[in-house]
């Protein structure tokens, strides 16, 4: 059984580090994942999770993960939008933990959104098929 | 929805857009593999005609929509195991949705993985509603609260990763010993 002792040393281990994660709102990062009926019934909490987790792995403080509900798009899911500081949004759809943690990677610490995930790619290829 | 574990993180979603400030959730497996899965939150509740409404396909709150289908798929999960899903509800007092499955009926969803329900719900809300997470079956019970969580680790926030995977790993050894380690 994991313990409050362990709980204990998490806390003094990452007391440091919050108080520069909360100073900076101006450079935040936003990953927000869909999270109503429909996302949650395609996978979108597994991805949430893969974010969370390679996030978490990175140690990218700057990063927060929340949800949101259904948008409308219905078939797309599971879907989630990021927001860099200074840059439009874009909207990752039809995502799994493999590809969560590949937009971590790209989007959000290198600045490259992947392409080949966003809405646009997907109602692209759409339109030629 | 694959398992009642996400049934589970749909319904919980409900109780956060009613604005609950706590949401109570029980599962509780007796002798003859009944599985009762029982959420109460004190978010502003409603009509118990609107309650009954809302197990319709059509019923949501939402102005941008005409469906909500979160409760009618959890309650035809519920059926097709002999089981039900019922709503107790009343305006700025909260709801209770209780669920029932026969697990031993072939048809019963898997519970799915508990954990990551619990963890994804706290990460998405860190300062949000409180959980309290209470486990029982033939195997024993075991508890879980995001309030006391909160007061051991202030002023370090609950969705700090090291924490979100405490939750997770803490929550899966729970289960594993108390549901026979199903996902």
């Amino acid at each position: 059984m994991k313990s409050i002792a362990e709980l204990e040393e998490i806390r003094k281990r990452t007391l440091q580090r919050i108080n520069l994660r909360r100073e900076d709102k101006e450079s935040e990062v936003r990953v927000v994942v869909g999270m109503a009926t429909c996302g949650i019934a395609a996978g979108a909490r597994p991805v949430m999770m893969a974010f969370v987790d390679e996030i978490g792995r990175r140690h990218l403080s700057q990063v927060t993960v929340s949800q949101t509900g259904c948008i409308g798009m219905c078939r797309l899911e599971p879907m989630a939008d990021v927001f860099l500081p200074g840059e439009e949004k874009v909207t990752y759809v039809n995502l799994d933990a493999d590809k969560a943690r590949r937009i971590v990677a790209e989007h959000v610490v290198n600045g490259r959104p992947v392409t080949e995930y966003t809405i646009g790619n997907a109602e692209n290829n759409k339109q030629q098929a | 929805m694959r398992d009642i574990s996400l049934h589970l993180m749909d319904l919980a979603q409900n109780s956060i857009a009613a604005g609950a400030r706590l949401i109570s959730v029980d599962l509780a497996l007796d002798d003859n593999g009944v599985l009762t899965m029982r959420i109460t939150d004190d978010g502003r509740g409603m009509t118990p005609e609107a309650a009954q409404r809302a197990l319709g396909p059509f019923a949501t709150t939402r102005t941008t929509r005409k469906v909500g289908l979160g409760l009618p798929l959890t309650q035809a999960n519920a059926r097709l195991t002999g089981g039900d899903l019922t709503i107790a509800s009343a305006p700025n007092e909260g709801t209770t949705v209780t669920c029932t499955f026969y697990t031993r009926h072939i048809d019963c969803l898997p519970l799915g993985d508990l954990a990551q329900t619990i963890a994804a719900l706290v990460a998405a809300h860190p300062d949000g509603p409180d959980i309290e997470l209470s486990l029982t079956s033939p195997k024993g019970e075991s508890a879980f609260g995001t309030a006391e969580t909160r007061d051991i680790l202030h002023p370090v926030p609950l969705d700090t990763p090291e924490v979100i995977a405490w939750i997770t790993q803490s929550l899966r050894e729970q289960t594993d010993v108390l549901f026979g380690g199903e996902r």
